[in-house]
């Protein structure tokens, strides 16, 4: 190789080195030496270019964090608790129903809260309502949450009106209250369902490999959490006398969660399955786990001592927020390293071209 | 079935003026690095700074990656003898997939015909031409240096516009994505939605060049804190009849900017050209309508994989599988009904 006459001053060649895969950008020094401007330098150790720009992501995560988390658990404990309560309102069991409501809009208000201080600019909360746009699973659940606060509010403003001795400040209003008392609870429950289950779609709809390639059961996941949260937390306030009923869809949600959990993967490239099984995520995922059988098979067999209960209903609670933490992290983990996008795109590239698919690629030759 | 993918055709029918999609075609085949375009950009629009000045040490790459604070990003990329033959081969694969061409076959014809060959003799003025028209290709065998100014691609599908709650993000008369600061409540769920990691919240950034200056009187407070920002084409250039700053910048002309159309066909009569000279590691990105983004505002022409320059292989907007995604919530929402309604069976107060 020469380019100039000079070139024949230069020093000979030296080797290159061994090469480094993955090697993190940013640390490690420059080789030292050539600096005499004698010839061209490569100013980087020899990295593996042929899978990523210096490894460094190609999405980005959201900002989002454990308050996002804490709202997907509260949503889905908020919209359990709305079905619990209309449940527990046409059985008769009054504790459950007051209690259900008094959850619901607690954790409406809590997980709203969450949802507001994690914005950029949390005074702008409401320009999420200055618009109805189907396309945004974000916009959709404002809508859902503003319709089921709504609901939620009023049935739980009766409780506490019963609690106080129906001394609030209500006037003429309180015979309105009554008189819609019922199909408001209802509506909350209508409500609660979507609160439940939207929140899959909200994560699914993204970029992020791992949430992305959940779109097939991240919905179903979430409301069997949701359902065995809400459960739990109706197991913790409420005598155990009332809470068969409640005891019931725990088990049926946690044997749901248990299911879904492991399907969660099947469909997913081993890519992007990886960050929900290591790391910090897939040990929250694995101590979900854990929390939902113990908790599950009390709630089943032991829900009947108040204690016990309590325990159950505590591990169940634990193990949503942990589902909707780990889920969450391992999304915002597989935005981190490239591989996780760049080896699942190949695949699907590659498996459509191995199918006669060659007009859908984004790289074309002219 | 349903689609929720936002139509830019319509949008741009809809602002009700005569105006026509705009876009860049970044030929990377011709950029020099001197990031002149990161600079126009940040003068122009008031960018903050990122961060600390820090040495990335990714060859002349200290910026790093696109986000809130870079809309122009200049990529460094060294590469040796087996890399190049990789990448040459790579792109010689695409054309053996016969793939159906995009562009203007007219333009694939001239450039066949037309004599490649070596420079015939003639005044200076002549050869200072076929210089400049086949110019000497830096590279040697072993060692080349690809660089690239990347930018926000302004997709047909965008997956930032279609998940922002607010309707902050927008279509623009140009068919570009432009966010509306006064509106944007920093959400984030652009962010995820990308499928290119282009547009991020500005949580952070200074216009101070080091932390002691904070309290100095110059300081200022740092714009649209706390909103998505992202390149928005100079959406305040174009409606004057401008052209974006870094396009204007750009000395090389590796940066073109035009109307959408006429960017795709240079860009497929550039490629054409570079594989009939023989350098088959040019190719397209985002020039086809039928990609996962229905095509880009941006196009290139890059000399590599796009994932040796940080660009997805295959992007796909994630609403286009929303119809899916809300079935499965529908379905999820009933089953979750059912469930509580079992539990509550026979379950009347003794």
């Amino acid at each position: 190789m020469t380019l100039s006459d000079f070139d024949s001053y230069r020093p000979a060649n030296e080797g290159r080195r061994k090469k480094k895969r993955n090697r993190p950008a940013g640390n490690g020094r420059r080789r030292g030496g050539g600096g005499d401007g004698a010839r061209e330098m490569s100013m980087v150790d020899d990295v593996e270019f042929s899978d990523s720009y210096y490894g460094r992501p190609i999405v980005k995560p959201p900002p989002w964090d454990d308050k996002i988390s804490a709202y997907l658990f509260l949503g889905g404990v908020a919209g359990g608790s709305a079905m619990l309560a209309v449940g527990a309102q046409a059985a008769g069991l009054e504790a459950l129903r007051r209690n259900s409501r008094l959850t619901a809009l607690g954790a409406t208000i809590g997980g709203t809260g969450f949802l507001i201080l994690d914005l950029g600019r949390p005074e702008r909360f409401l320009h999420m309502m200055r618009t109805f746009k189907p396309s945004s699973p974000m916009n959709m659940g404002t809508w859902i949450l503003g319709g089921f606060g709504t609901a939620a509010g009023v049935v739980a403003a009766i409780e506490v009106d019963r609690l106080t001795g129906e001394n609030l400040p209500l006037g003429p209003l309180r015979a309105l209250l009554h008189w819609i008392e019922k199909p408001t609870g209802a509506l909350a429950a209508l409500f609660g369902a979507p609160l439940a289950s939207y929140t899959g779609a909200l994560l699914a709809d993204t970029a992020v490999p791992t949430w992305n390639a959940a779109k097939d059961n991240l919905s179903y996941l979430f409301v069997s959490s949701a359902a065995m949260a809400s459960s739990g937390v109706a197991m913790m306030t409420t005598p155990a006398s009332q809470t068969r009923p409640a005891r019931a869809l725990a088990t049926l949600g946690a044997a749901a969660d248990l299911y879904f959990a492991e399907k969660l993967t099947e469909p997913m490239h081993p890519a992007e399955a990886e960050p929900l099984q290591t790391g910090r995520a897939g040990k929250k995922l694995r101590w979900a786990k854990g929390l939902t059988i113990a908790g599950g098979i009390g709630a089943a067999l032991l829900g009947g001592n108040r204690v016990a209960a309590i325990v159950s209903g505590a591990a169940l609670a634990t193990a949503s927020l942990l589902t909707r933490s780990g889920v969450l992290e391992a999304g915002i983990e597989s935005t981190k390293d490239p591989r996780h996008v760049v080896e699942p795109q190949k695949a699907r590239l590659e498996a459509r071209r191995a199918q006669g698919i060659v007009d859908d690629s984004i790289t074309t030759v002219g | 079935m349903f689609d929720f993918r936002e139509k830019p055709g319509q949008l741009i029918d809809a602002h009700g003026q005569d105006t026509e999609r705009k876009g860049f075609f970044t030929d990377t085949s011709i950029c020099i690095g001197c990031k002149a375009c990161e600079v126009a950009c940040k003068e122009w629009n008031e960018v903050p700074m990122d961060g600390n000045l820090e040495l990335l040490e990714s060859s002349y790459d200290n910026t790093g990656d696109l986000g809130a604070n870079t809309w122009r990003h200049v990529a460094f990329i060294e590469q040796d003898e087996q890399q190049i033959e990789k990448a040459r081969d790579s792109g010689q694969k695409l054309v053996s997939l016969g793939m159906p061409s995009i562009g203007a076959p007219e333009a694939r014809q001239k450039e066949s015909a037309k004599h490649i060959g070596m420079p015939e003799f003639g005044s200076p003025g002549t050869r200072i031409k076929e210089k400049v028209d086949n110019p000497p290709n830096p590279d040697t065998p072993e060692f080349r240096w690809l660089m690239s100014s990347d930018v926000c691609k302004h997709c047909t599908f965008a997956g930032c516009l279609d998940v922002c709650p607010t309707g902050a993000l927008y279509r623009t008369e140009y068919g570009t994505v432009v966010v509306q600061d006064d509106i944007c409540n920093g959400c984030g769920t652009c962010v995820a939605g990308c499928p290119f990691g282009v547009i991020e919240r500005r949580d952070t950034g200074t216009i101070h060049t080091k932390p002691d200056r904070v309290d100095s009187r110059y300081a200022m407070d740092v714009k649209n804190e706390g909103t998505a920002n992202k390149c928005t084409l100079c959406y305040d250039r174009l409606v004057d009849d401008q052209q974006p700053a870094c396009a204007q910048t750009c000395p090389t002309t590796s940066i073109k900017f035009g109307n959408q159309s006429e960017m795709v066909e240079s860009a497929v009569e550039r490629v054409t050209t570079m594989h009939a000279q023989g350098s088959t590691e040019a190719r397209l990105y985002g020039a086809n309508p039928n990609d996962g983004v229905g095509g880009i505002g941006s196009v290139f022409l890059l000399l590599d994989e796009p994932e040796v320059y940080g660009l997805p292989p295959d992007p796909q907007v994630p609403t286009k599988d929303l119809p899916h995604m809300y079935k499965k919530v529908g379905i999820a929402a009933a089953g979750m009904l059912a469930a509580a309604a079992t539990a509550f069976v026979g379950a009347r107060k003794k």
